[in-house]
């Protein structure tokens, strides 16, 4: 090894430093001021503020509704991860089949990723609003009583419909080609050495699939927590009530709207963690069973 | 107990190309068949269509006189060895070679059973935990020989299965294949494009040419006789010698003006004479069909190959020598051509035979 490699002077450090202070401006420093922030009360004019410890913390835990809150936002996630992976493996398997007009399908489901999740929102409300919405009408016709913006149950059904749909597009591009990575002919081995379509799918897609499934849950599990704000503040801004009050949306409300930025500055450090300790969890035990 | 039988089978596809022209084959119980032809005849394709793997467009195929064209591939009762392995990267040695027999509900202690007897067999016992990405090609080959086994199938279709391997490997899992087929004696179709492989497997090869069967037979039959120019091209090595020219009553006359076979054909018109470097013999001057300016000595150890011109022609012509030479490259070789081995093609590169004059002359007395 040659040590003259290494003196090369400050040209290395100006190539990575755009990249250093990206994140240090846009990641780094707000996480610090999150966290300073999270120490201060501050009166609601924003023109005082003194430190009080732990005191936010112990508020916020303390608060019946942020239990909701946090239970409503894992089961949301929860349910948006698992419909919009196995939808959009539903959708890739019968893709990756399809001999004709295969392009054309996979150009149509790759389509909907190009929707910024407020657009998408909008269009949700648009089609399930009381006022002009096809699919609001064609439930009510059905003789189902639904109204997003009365009824909680509804409200979640609509944004996880939306959020799903969303999601689905990217799940499923990156599904295809997970598909299309495994060697034809162990497709080939595993149709003489298995009758059953549906156990070969188990038995031997699946398990190839692993290292893409793993990905797409991590990054599905990150845009349920924090990705579907948009869609939430277009289509039911929290409610009705606080039916649809995601942990994100609520550190939005509380902080921007309600001006209570000590208690809006815990709670995003509280989500901080969360989710920090729900990808490690993903890595350390799920990550295991994952042939690559 | 199988035997398989193919009756004027063919395939086309939805864009027109026909891959397979009507093959008609039947393969005995116990019989090695080899499938042997230049990449694209159609011997892969031939193979999957056994396997399931493709759709039969027309014809019959038969297992145990039973038509088996629509069944699914697990349904056939035939195991596979694929050219890349294809095991599956997630399960170990022990589950590759037991996915098979789990999907038919065999009972998990005869699973074992088989499966550590197959693995004795092929030395893989040492190797039963590990992962496919942890062996050698080599040891990953005898897993997909092993999958195959366990199986106990009907018929073992081996498509290519040694040509990922070094020459070295190649020849040793070629003798131990053989013997594997003949001790289980299951009955085995077998496709290469690798004709010393095909000549030292095959009870009886079929070579395939543009999705034909230009012939079916014997290594000695195919090789003695061949059926057609092609055949006497594709098999043997170094390549037999081919000389154009024509045909007549006083036999073959090459375009080099040289008269080399004086028997009798029916047939007349532009033809073909082959003729295998071993069956050019070298004979003093005088007594030779023609003078050879020899290009270049190829020395083998066991053999020599001398490769040169006809005098006064283009006509290049191999001939093998026994051992070593004192021959250099540049001399002048007397050659002379055994009538006996020499193979005659019409135009079409069609065999022809000579007409028997014996039995001619044996009816002209009887009359």
């Amino acid at each position: 090894m040659q040590k003259a490699q290494f003196h090369q002077g400050v040209s290395p450090y100006l190539f990575v430093a755009p990249q250093v202070l990206i994140i240090l401006v846009f990641f780094i420093w707000p996480a610090g001021q999150a966290i300073y922030q999270s120490f201060l009360l501050e009166d609601a004019f924003g023109l005082h503020s003194e430190f009080v410890g732990f005191l936010n913390y112990r508020d916020i835990f303390s608060d019946p509704e942020y239990l909701d809150t946090a239970v409503f936002t894992l089961l949301f996630a929860a349910t948006v991860t698992f419909f919009s992976l196995t939808i959009a493996l539903l959708l890739a398997v019968q893709a990756n089949s399809v001999i004709r007009g295969a392009g054309s399908y996979k150009t149509l489901l790759m389509w909907a990723y190009a929707i910024a999740p407020p657009a998408a929102g909008l269009m949700g409300n648009l089609m399930f609003s009381p006022l002009i919405g096809d699919f609001y009408a064609l439930i009510n016709a059905s003789g189902i009583d639904f109204n997003h913006h009365q009824n909680g149950s509804d409200a979640i059904f609509v944004i996880v419909l939306i959020a799903v749909w969303k999601q689905i597009s990217i799940n499923f591009i990156f599904f295809l080609s997970g598909l299309q990575g495994i060697s034809n002919s162990v497709t080939e081995a595993a149709r003489i050495d298995c009758p059953s379509t549906i156990k070969r799918f188990w038995t031997i897609t699946f398990p190839l699939l692993a290292p893409t499934t793993f990905f797409l849950l991590v990054i599905n599990t990150t845009y349920a927590f924090f990705d579907t704000f948009g869609i939430i503040d277009v289509t039911t801004r929290g409610g009705p009530g606080a039916s649809t009050n995601t942990l994100i949306y609520k550190v939005y409300k509380d902080g921007f709207l309600g001006a209570d930025l000590g208690s809006s500055s815990a709670q995003s450090v509280i989500l901080m963690f969360l989710v920090l300790a729900l990808t490690v969890f993903q890595f350390r035990f799920i990550e295991k069973k994952v042939h690559y | 107990m199988a035997n398989i039988e193919l009756h004027n089978v063919r395939k086309s596809y939805a864009n027109g190309v026909e891959a397979i022209k009507g093959v008609d084959l039947q393969v005995a119980d116990k019989e090695l068949i080899v499938i042997v032809g230049p990449s694209g005849c159609g011997k892969s394709t031939l193979l999957r269509m056994i396997a399931g793997l493709e759709t039969v467009s027309s014809g019959n195929l038969m297992l145990d006189g039973q038509i088996i064209n629509h069944l699914e591939p697990a349904e056939r009762d035939i195991a596979m060895v694929f050219q890349n392995y294809a095991l599956y990267p997630h399960m170990s040695v022990f589950n590759n070679m037991a996915y098979g027999l789990k999907n038919r509900k065999v009972p998990k202690t005869e699973i074992e059973q088989r499966v550590i007897e197959a693995a004795k067999i092929l030395e893989l016992d040492q190797l039963l935990d590990r992962k496919p990405s942890q062996l050698s090609g080599g040891q990953r080959q005898r897993v997909a020989m092993g999958r195959a086994i366990v199986r106990k199938p009907k018929l073992f279709l081996f498509d290519e299965p040694l040509s990922n391997l070094d020459a070295r490997l190649r020849g040793q899992m070629r003798i131990e294949i053989k013997q594997l087929q003949r001790n289980l004696a299951t009955t085995a179709v077998y496709v290469t494009h690798d004709q010393v492989e095909a000549m030292t497997l095959g009870d009886r090869l079929i070579v395939m040419n543009q999705g034909k069967a230009e012939q079916i037979g014997t290594p000695s039959e195919l090789y003695n006789k061949p059926a057609s120019l092609f055949v006497a091209g594709f098999l043997g090595s170094p390549t037999i010698n081919v000389l154009e020219g024509s045909l007549g009553k006083s036999g073959f006359e090459a375009e080099s003006g040289h008269k080399l076979d004086r028997r009798k054909f029916p047939y007349s018109g532009k033809a073909s004479l082959a003729i295998r470097p071993e069956d050019l013999h070298i004979v003093p001057v005088g007594q030779e069909d023609f003078r050879l300016r020899i290009n270049m000595i190829e020395e083998l150890g066991s053999e020599t190959l001398a490769i040169g011109t006809v005098e006064n022609s283009a006509q290049k012509l191999t001939v093998r020598l026994p051992k070593k030479t004192s021959l250099s490259e540049g001399a002048l070789l007397s050659v002379k051509l055994d009538y006996k081995h020499s193979h005659l093609f019409d135009d079409h590169g069609k065999r022809l035979e000579p007409e028997k004059v014996e039995h001619r002359q044996q009816y002209s007395a009887i009359a």
